[in-house]
């Protein structure tokens, strides 16, 4: 009885979703490494305090996509991005956009836990500082307190911050990772499959924490495990060979989704 | 029995039907030959390296012991000054004639009839030359000592001192022998005196270049060593590690900048005489530099150490996984900024490992030091980079050219201190690997 209550309840919250606004828009996005076209005319839109998972088989473009959305693709050579994205109604390819600002509202969380190789504070302290987003020892503590207790980590390392990150296990190396993103106070985190080099256990955690800063961010994940995209989030958008095949509702992607492909992917017979 | 081995037969044909030889044994025996070629090939390097290394010590170590004779001398002022000049005229106690206090002291010592000139004149050399102007400096440094009688350790000849070392053979006709009978029978008197004694060489580390054996150190080479050390790395640091931070982080990936990559690698093959040319042509005759100076030398070897820096330094750079730099970037900061705090500290100790590989590279070349005038006969202690100095390696090729025997035993002396600060720096800069490596 109860489940069904809880059921009912998300479907509402669903229902609403669709009010909700447009944080990012893509339009017609076409990502070119060199002469080959890796993504042709995505149109995507990202909504607000959602969590939207990009699904696909390898190679489709679905980190492609993801990369345009914070220009990391800038620091690959010759990678050439065409068409407009937007961030609250801002182009975030026009010139007068400083990319290290658009990269401070825009964090990412990578596949590879890579914390640096300094202490768990030095890890959270790096953004807030070249950002200067602190102006005393005391703001910088408060801040590394509050991004870790948002992470789920403030627990396990509040003893132990001047200890490196890199000593961490995997799952905690993640929710650093995660931390030191959130430290900068972005609106949106980018997640490349940021469970794909965990245990269950510890990747239990981190889709925990994603439906946890849902509440305040808006957040955009790429993963290869059906069963991940379908727990974490609340839209979800197909790619396959560099377009984008279907974009809808979570719940109705897993069950009744509008294109073959997509059924043949969630069904496992490619991919 | 016969069930178990019809099965085993029967068992082993059927894979065996259809699995090519592939020669497993012929496989290990190779195996086992490329071990013993390597095993080979170790072994020839470290008997030459023993060789070397026992050859230079045991001719070597002897250098850093030198024969003293201790002798009471007058410092007569008859001698020094019999007109009492001194007080109006102190050049008067530079030119005075100190080798006679010392004849003096031996004739006396050695019970010599002071008219038998010859066997005076025997006496007297068997005391370095250098007596003069260590008694010089002795009375000049204190004139009041004038007058007294105090005991004084004067270097003893070169030859004495291998003859005192067993280093020269007694049993040659005398007449073919530097070191003659009574010489000998003198050194044994002086020996069972007390007078003669073996005692710690000092002056290998603090003199300059001399004709005398006794008297010649490395200690002038090894300043202007150190000067050009100090350039070298004041220079070629800063400026290899800007160059490859560009190329490997800012440069564009074109023809160009292949171009350089190549020439930077063929440059760190270039024979070192080469840069000594280019040192020459460059800062002596179109720069107007001054020659034998450390400064051009230290030039020199900035740029023949600069290639090395750089291909360490970018492969120090490139190991740094780009994991780092994703994350960096990925939180907004710039380009420099991700190279500055995170790529550049993980890079150090490649960096300064290649750098102090460059260095004892630096200290140990002669080549291109000898066509720029550093080698020179350099007796004082140069104030300045700019005034003519020489260097360790330098004064070793030096010294190798000298007829003594004593000079053999200095020259070996000489490598064991230069192999000492090449093995000091590449233990520096093992150390440094091992204290900052960090994994991921």
């Amino acid at each position: 009885m109860n489940m069904m209550s809880e059921a009912t309840l998300e479907k509402a919250v669903d229902q609403k979703m669709n009010a909700v606004p447009h944080k990012m828009i893509g339009k017609d996005v076409s990502v070119y490494y060199g002469e080959k076209r890796a993504l042709f005319d995505v149109n995507l839109n990202i909504r607000e305090n959602t969590v939207t998972a990009l699904i696909g088989p390898s190679g489709c473009g679905k980190s492609t996509f993801l990369r345009t959305l914070n220009r990391m693709n800038d620091t690959i050579d010759h990678c050439r991005v065409t068409g407009k994205i937007t961030l609250d109604d801002g182009d975030i390819y026009d010139p007068s956009i400083d990319v290290v600002e658009l990269r401070a509202r825009v964090g990412m969380v990578f596949q590879k836990p890579n914390p640096f190789p300094k202490s768990i504070y030095e890890n959270v302290t790096y953004g807030p500082k070249i950002h200067g987003l602190a102006r005393s020892k005391a703001e910088l503590d408060a801040i590394v307190e509050q991004s870790l207790q948002k992470a789920g980590l403030w627990n396990e390392v509040k003893d132990r911050l001047h200890e490196s990150g890199t000593g961490l296990s995997g799952g905690q190396q993640q929710r650093l990772c995660i931390a030191r993103a959130v430290a900068v106070s972005p609106e949106v985190i980018l997640m490349d499959e940021p469970c794909s080099a965990l245990d269950p256990i510890a990747t239990a955690k981190v889709e925990e924490l994603i439906h946890e800063l849902r509440a305040n961010y808006t957040i955009v994940i790429v993963t290869h495990s059906m069963q991940q995209a379908a727990r974490v989030s609340q839209r979800t958008a197909m790619f396959h060979l560099g377009n984008l095949v279907e974009e809808n509702d979570t719940d109705k992607m897993f069950t009744n989704p509008d294109d073959q492909r997509t059924q043949d992917y969630i069904m496992g017979r490619f991919g | 029995m016969t069930d178990m081995t019809s099965s085993l037969a029967g068992a082993s044909q059927r894979p065996a039907s259809t699995r090519r030889d592939i020669g497993i044994k012929r496989r290990y025996a190779a195996e086992r030959r490329f071990r013993a070629y390597g095993i080979g090939a170790i072994s020839i390097g470290i008997f030459f390296l023993g060789l070397l290394l026992w050859t230079v010590v045991s001719k070597g170590y002897t250098a850093f012991l030198q024969t003293e004779i201790v002798l009471p001398i007058t410092f007569s002022e008859q001698v020094i000054d019999p007109k009492n000049e001194r007080a109006d005229n102190p050049a008067k106690l530079m030119t005075a004639n100190y080798p006679l206090l010392v004849r003096d002291a031996l004739v006396q010592k050695l019970g010599i009839d002071p008219a038998n000139r010859a066997d005076v004149k025997l006496a007297t050399d068997m005391v370095s030359a250098s007596a003069r102007t260590q008694l010089r400096d002795v009375v000049v440094a204190n004139p009041a000592i004038i007058g007294q009688t105090v005991t004084v350790a004067l270097l003893a000849e070169g030859n004495i001192d291998s003859a005192n070392k067993g280093q020269i053979d007694v049993t040659v006709d005398e007449a073919n022998r530097k070191v003659k009978d009574k010489q000998l029978g003198w050194m044994q008197t002086l020996a069972q005196d007390g007078a003669m004694t073996k005692s710690f060489n000092t002056g290998l580390f603090t003199s300059g270049a001399s004709s005398r054996p006794e008297a010649a150190g490395i200690g002038v080479a090894a300043l202007g060593s150190l000067y050009m050390m100090l350039i070298v790395l004041a220079l070629a640091l800063p400026i290899g590690v800007s160059a490859s931070i560009y190329l490997e982080e800012f440069a564009p990936k074109n023809k160009l900048t292949d171009l350089i990559e190549v020439n930077i690698n063929n440059l760190a093959a270039v024979p070192s005489i080469v840069y000594g040319l280019l040192g020459l042509s460059i800062f002596i005759n179109f720069a107007g530099m001054p020659r034998s100076a450390a400064l051009v030398g230290g030039l020199v070897l900035t740029l023949m150490t600069l290639p090395t820096i750089i291909i360490a330094t970018r492969a120090a750079l490139k190991a740094v996984p780009p994991s780092i730099r994703a994350a960096a970037l990925g939180l907004g900061a710039s380009k420099m900024q991700t190279i500055f705090h995170h790529v550049l500290p993980l890079a150090m100790p490649g960096i300064l490992t290649g750098t102090i590989i460059g260095l004892a590279h630096a200290l140990g070349e002669t080549a291109p030091l000898l066509l720029i005038g550093m080698v020179a006969f350099v007796v004082d202690f140069p104030g300045s980079p700019l005034e003519p100095s020489t260097a360790l390696p330098v004064q070793i090729y030096m010294w190798a050219n000298e007829a003594e025997r004593a000079f053999v035993e200095r020259t070996s002396g000489a490598i064991i201190v230069l192999l000492i600060f090449l093995v000091v720096m590449n233990l520096g800069a093992i150390l440094l690997r091992r204290r900052f490596e960090r994994r991921w």
